[in-house]
Order: structure tokens, then C-alpha cells, then sequence
């Protein structure tokens, strides 16, 4: 008995943390809500009027998240909800402040900010629904053909002529009973529960070495096939829907989770030599790719054509390290300020100090993600937070890199910052998926009762 | 408003930005250490729950409800887990709830899983299978109290 005991004592177990949860969300609501009064103080002179009615949507979509999860998901993790709310409460603010600005130059475009609030309230809702119906991750791997099924239709969908609809070049958006949506990016949480179920299954097959050229063993060709089926579908999302964006971050998403299920660091060699002859043969043949590659490496060489990316390091630049405050700055003169390149018009007005802070805040998310992954028992789980944090920080990785010139320029939106509702409701799901599974990671074990040597020999009578 | 204000509500916002970052580093920084559960706390915590958890579920439960998972046979006899509504897996690998020293258990073997009214177990894909008497476990069975389950060498219960 006592060596189970001091075996029970060592026990290390997750506290709830939802009280540290509920401090954190309040700071995070204290960001968003004091971002909007600020930039009413910096425009008008005054806090705004409707400043109740925005703090308090805010507040109340945070306080039922809260609650879904202090009820349905008691151990889950403490900083990923506060995060989340912190980055939907400044994305609001500064779509407003640019609101502000496209009204105040008479703009076609805007009022996008009532949009983006109705946007976070439904992916609040799904948000809920998840952590309400779905009670085992587990769950999601019976349907591993189908999500992949549906993912892949969802990817293709804006092809379909009358269905697919054609904005600034690229073929990312799909007209569904007059509502425009990018299925994208729920084809994204389609694809990471497809790639982790299969994955799961074939892992040990596709683990086999093959040949070991410079001290890395390369897959065996006939293991190719998957990664050949992925390829060939990015590309055909790079070729067809003139989206580099969207290509790199599946086939991104897909290498990454080879590696992790086989840990075999030459699927990582393969998926790069695979990505980057792909990507040189569109820049060889297609000119939309040839556009961005050269709106990267030489902005200023055309600055009519590549205003928007010239406009943006002027508004970096101008920010400097500490910003114009916000308000304060001019970012509309950058086209689609308030989507792709919602990142650097924050960057102006917030500066190098506050850009940073934002990078962090989706550092911590990728880093709560791999941190679930670590915890989880199942493998199917660890696979599926492993592939949801990467397509985090793979998606991040693409729009920041891409609107300050670290990488070409593709349009993927800023998970909760950027205005857009498919990605803002898909997002919100990918949290509560990541929720559910750390709450059950962390939750403690039934207590398994094994018997001391005391008491297993029971002395018989002997005669 | 003078700019000396609004610089001032500048710098305060990006303050503001980096409390909430460094709270949370903090939060995860204390979140590393858990709560390393020591002997007082973990036998008290059971027992003060236990027994109004008692009063409670008992008149919920129906008679013949199973209430306790037992290895009977095998390297892990007497071995045993409480059952609540958690799924309880068995096998010789680490993420499993009873994890089973038998050579003839596969990682991952079979599964106990309840609806709240009746227990089933299910086979996880098993090199050995899971065998309910002497028929091989090919979906989820219904088991009650007394059946007996064999994986590999090992047999388990479920009890009252």
C-alpha cells in the first residue's frame, strides 16, 4: 500500500487555472475596449458614444466564452481564450479606426467593423457549439476520409464556374446565397483533422527508411504516394486559384505533420525541395507569380504597380519604434488596410513595440498549441494540436512575412485580426478544438489502485 | 487634446499591450508546475466529495451498474480502476488508464466505454484480439458485472 501511495503523492496534476483565466480575460477585454475609446480621443476629441454598446458586445461574447469553458471545459488551458479575445478586441478597434478614415475620404468600400463584430459573435457561437457537442476529440477521427473529402471540395469550390468568384486576381472566394465566403479556410480545419486521421493510421509504414543520402534517410519511393497527392493538390491551388498563400500553408501543414508523426527529417528535406521547384516553376511560367516575386525582391523599382507594399514600409517606416498612436496614423493610404495588411496599418499606429507584442501573442498561441500536443495521451490528439498550432504559425508566418517584405506578398488573412468572417468564425473553431482536447489532456487520471506486496500474499494457514 | 496627452495615452496603450503579454508568459510560467498534489491533500480530496458524491449518484444508478474495473489474471492481477464516465483504455503502451505488463497485450488493446447506463468494450485494432468467452470482440459489446474479458494472457471484470 504505501508504495502506491508514495507512487500517488508524486502525482502531478493541472490545476484548473480558470480564475487565471478570467484575470487574463479581463485584461485582454481592458486592450480592445480602451483601443476603441482611445481612438475615438485621438479623432474626435471625445470617447465615443457607442463605446457602451461595442465594450459591452465584446464583454459579453468573452463571458459566455469563459463560461462554456469553465463549465464544459474545466482543466483547459488557461492563456489560449484571453489571447484570442485580446487580438478579435484590437482587430474591432483598428477596423473601426479605418472605418473612420474610408468615411471620412468617401470611400466605396467600409463600414467594416459592425460586419466584423456580427463575424466574431458567430465564430463565439460555433466556438460554443464545439466545446458543447463535441465531448471527445477522438471523435473526429472516424470521420478522417470524409473532412478530407469535404476539405478538398471545400478547397476546389471556388473553381466551379457561377459559384467561384474572381477579386483582385486570385479565385479564393465562393458566392453562396448572396453571402461571400473564402472556404479556405474552413477547408483548413477540414484538412488538419483528414491529415492527423490518416496519419495516425499509416504512420508506421510511411516511418520506414529508404535511402540515407547525407546523413538523412529519404523515404522509400513507393512510400511517396501522400505527399505526391498533396503536392499535386497545393500546386493545383497555386495554378488554378493564383493563391500562393493558401499553397504553402497546406502543403506547409501536411510536411509538418509527416514529420511529426514518422520523425523522419528527411519528409522536411522532400517537402522543401517539392514546395520550392513548384514554386520556381510557377515563377517560370505564370506571370501572377512572377508579379509577386518581383513586388518582393523590388518594390521601389515600380512603385505605381507595387503601390501597396511601398505604402506599407512608408507606414512601418513612419511608425517607427514606438507609433503615431492610434488614430493618429494614415493607414488607408495602403489598399486593403483593413484586411491583408491589417498588420502593418497596426504596426504604424502602434509601432515596432506593439507589432512585436502582437507577433508574441500568436507565438503564445503556436506555443499553448504544441504544449497541448506534448500533454495529450492519444496520438491522433497530439497530431491533430500539432496541426492546428502549425497552421497558426504558418498562416501568421505568410501575411506578416509577406505585407513587411520578408517573403512575396500572398493574401492569407491575419487569424482574428484581419476583416473577414470565414476566417474569423474558422479560427474560433480551431480554438475550441484545441480547448476541448487540452482539457482532456490535462484533466487527471481515474486513479488506478494496484494492490502493495502486503497484500497481494494473503498467509494461509499452513499446516 | 494637447499632444502631450495623447502621447501619454500612447505610451500607456502600449504598456497596457505588454502587461497582458507578460501576465500571460506568467500565467504559463506557473502553469508549468501544476499542483503537485501531496498525500493530505489527495486522500482528503476524495474523501470530502465522497460522501455526498455517494448520496448523490446512488439513487441515479441503476442496480447492476458496474462501479469498478478489475484485472483478475495476468501479470496485473489485482490491479484496478473506479469507474466514472471516463473511457478507460487498456494496453502495454504509456497513454493508456491501465497499463498492462503482458507480452501478448498489443500498445494499444481495447477500450472500455460507457453511455452512463451500460459499459461496452471495444477492441483497438489488437494483434491478439479481445475475447468475450471465447468469441473475438469485432465491435462494441455490452459487458455487465461478472463478464470476464481476456486480452493476451491478461483477464479483467468489471465488478459493483
Amino acid at each position: 500500500m504505501s508504495s502506491a501511495l508514495a507512487a500517488a503523492s508524486d502525482a502531478f496534476v493541472h490545476r484548473k487555472r480558470r480564475g487565471s483565466e478570467l484575470l487574463l480575460l479581463a485584461l485582454a477585454l481592458a486592450i480592445g475596449i480602451s483601443a476603441y475609446a482611445i481612438i475615438g480621443l485621438a479623432r474626435d476629441n471625445e470617447v465615443p458614444a457607442d463605446l457602451i454598446w461595442y465594450g459591452g458586445g465584446l464583454t459579453v461574447l468573452a463571458v459566455v466564452a469563459h463560461l462554456t469553458v469553465r463549465f464544459r471545459a474545466p482543466y483547459a488551458d488557461p492563456v489560449l481564450l484571453p489571447v484570442v479575445v485580446a487580438l478579435n478586441g484590437l482587430g474591432l478597434a483598428m477596423i473601426h479606426r479605418i472605418d473612420l478614415s474610408l468615411e471620412a475620404a468617401d470611400s466605396q468600400f467600409g463600414p467594416f467593423a459592425p460586419s466584423q463584430l456580427m463575424w466574431s459573435a458567430l465564430g463565439v457561437t460555433l466556438f460554443v457549439l464545439v466545446l458543447l457537442l463535441l465531448q471527445d476529440h477522438r471523435v473526429l477521427q472516424a470521420y478522417t476520409y470524409t473532412l478530407g473529402l469535404a476539405g478538398l471540395g471545400l478547397l476546389l469550390l471556388p473553381l466551379i464556374p457561377g459559384v467561384g468568384v474572381e477579386i483582385n486576381g486570385s479565385r479564393v472566394w465562393a458566392n453562396i446565397a448572396g453571402l461571400s465566403i473564402q472556404p479556405g479556410e474552413i477547408a483548413k480545419v477540414c484538412l488538419v483533422v483528414a491529415f492527423s486521421g490518416y496519419l495516425v493510421v499509416n504512420r508506421d509504414a510511411l516511418a520506414l527508411a529508404g535511402r540515407r543520402v547525407l546523413g538523412v534517410d529519404l523515404p522509400r519511393g513507393r512510400d511517396l504516394g501522400p505527399i505526391l497527392v498533396a503536392w499535386a493538390a497545393s500546386m493545383a491551388v497555386l495554378v488554378f486559384q493564383r493563391d500562393l498563400g493558401s499553397s504553402l500553408l497546406f502543403f506547409g501543414i501536411f510536411v509538418v505533420l509527416l514529420y511529426v508523426a514518422t520523425e523522419r527529417p528527411g519528409w522536411l528535406v522532400l517537402g522543401t525541395l517539392l514546395f520550392s521547384s513548384g514554386a520556381y516553376l510557377g515563377y517560370l511560367f505564370f506571370s501572377h507569380v512572377r508579379l509577386r516575386v518581383e513586388g518582393w525582391l523590388d518594390p521601389f523599382g515600380d512603385p505605381d504597380l507595387f503601390d501597396q507594399i511601398v505604402e506599407a514600409q512608408f507606414g512601418l517606416a513612419w511608425g517607427g519604434l514606438l507609433g503615431r498612436g492610434l488614430g493618429e496614423g494614415s493607414p488607408t493610404r495602403v489598399p486593403y488596410a483593413w484586411s491583408d495588411f491589417i498588420a502593418t496599418s497596426l504596426g504604424e499606429e502602434l509601432g515596432l513595440a506593439g507589432l512585436m507584442a502582437i507577433v508574441l501573442l500568436y507565438g503564445l498561441i503556436v506555443e499553448r498549441g504544441l504544449r497541448v500536443a506534448l500533454l495529450c495521451r492519444d496520438s491522433f490528439g497530439k497530431l491533430l494540436s500539432v496541426g492546428l498550432a502549425v497552421s497558426f504559425a504558418l498562416q501568421v508566418f505568410v501575411v506578416v512575412g509577406g505585407v513587411t517584405g520578408l517573403i512575396p506578398l500572398t493574401g492569407l488573412t491575419t487569424p482574428f485580426l484581419s476583416a473577414g468572417g470565414s476566417s474569423m468564425v474558422a479560427n474560433w473553431a480551431i480554438i475550441a478544438l484545441l480547448l476541448r482536447i487540452s482539457h482532456l489532456a490535462r484533466r487527471p487520471d481515474p486513479e488506478v489502485w494496484t494492490p502493495g506486496a502486503d497484500e497481494d500474499t494473503q498467509v494461509v494457514k499452513l499446516r | 487634446m494637447s499632444e502631450f496627452t495623447l502621447t501619454l495615452i500612447k505610451l500607456g496603450f502600449l504598456a497596457l499591450l505588454w502587461i497582458f503579454v507578460l501576465s500571460a508568459v506568467s500565467v504559463i510560467r506557473s502553469d508549468m508546475f501544476g499542483a503537485r498534489v501531496d498525500l493530505p491533500q489527495r486522500a482528503a480530496k476524495p474523501a470530502k466529495p465522497a460522501k455526498p458524491a455517494k448520496a448523490k449518484p446512488a439513487p441515479k444508478k441503476k442496480r447492476g451498474i458496474p462501479s469498478r474495473l478489475v484485472v483478475t489474471e495476468g501479470p496485473n492481477a489485482g490491479q484496478s480502476v473506479d469507474l466514472g464516465r471516463e473511457t478507460i483504455t487498456l494496453g502495454r503502451g504509456t497513454d493508456v488508464t491501465i497499463r498492462l505488463d503482458d507480452d501478448y497485450v498489443s500498445t494499444r488493446h481495447a477500450r472500455f466505454v460507457t453511455n452512463g447506463d451500460d459499459w461496452f468494450v471495444e477492441d483497438m485494432g489488437s494483434t491478439n484480439g479481445t475475447y468475450l468467452g471465447h468469441t473475438r470482440v469485432t465491435r462494441a459489446v455490452a459487458v455487465s458485472a461478472g463478464t470476464t474479458v481476456r486480452l493476451g494472457k491478461t483477464v479483467v471484470e468489471l465488478r459493483k
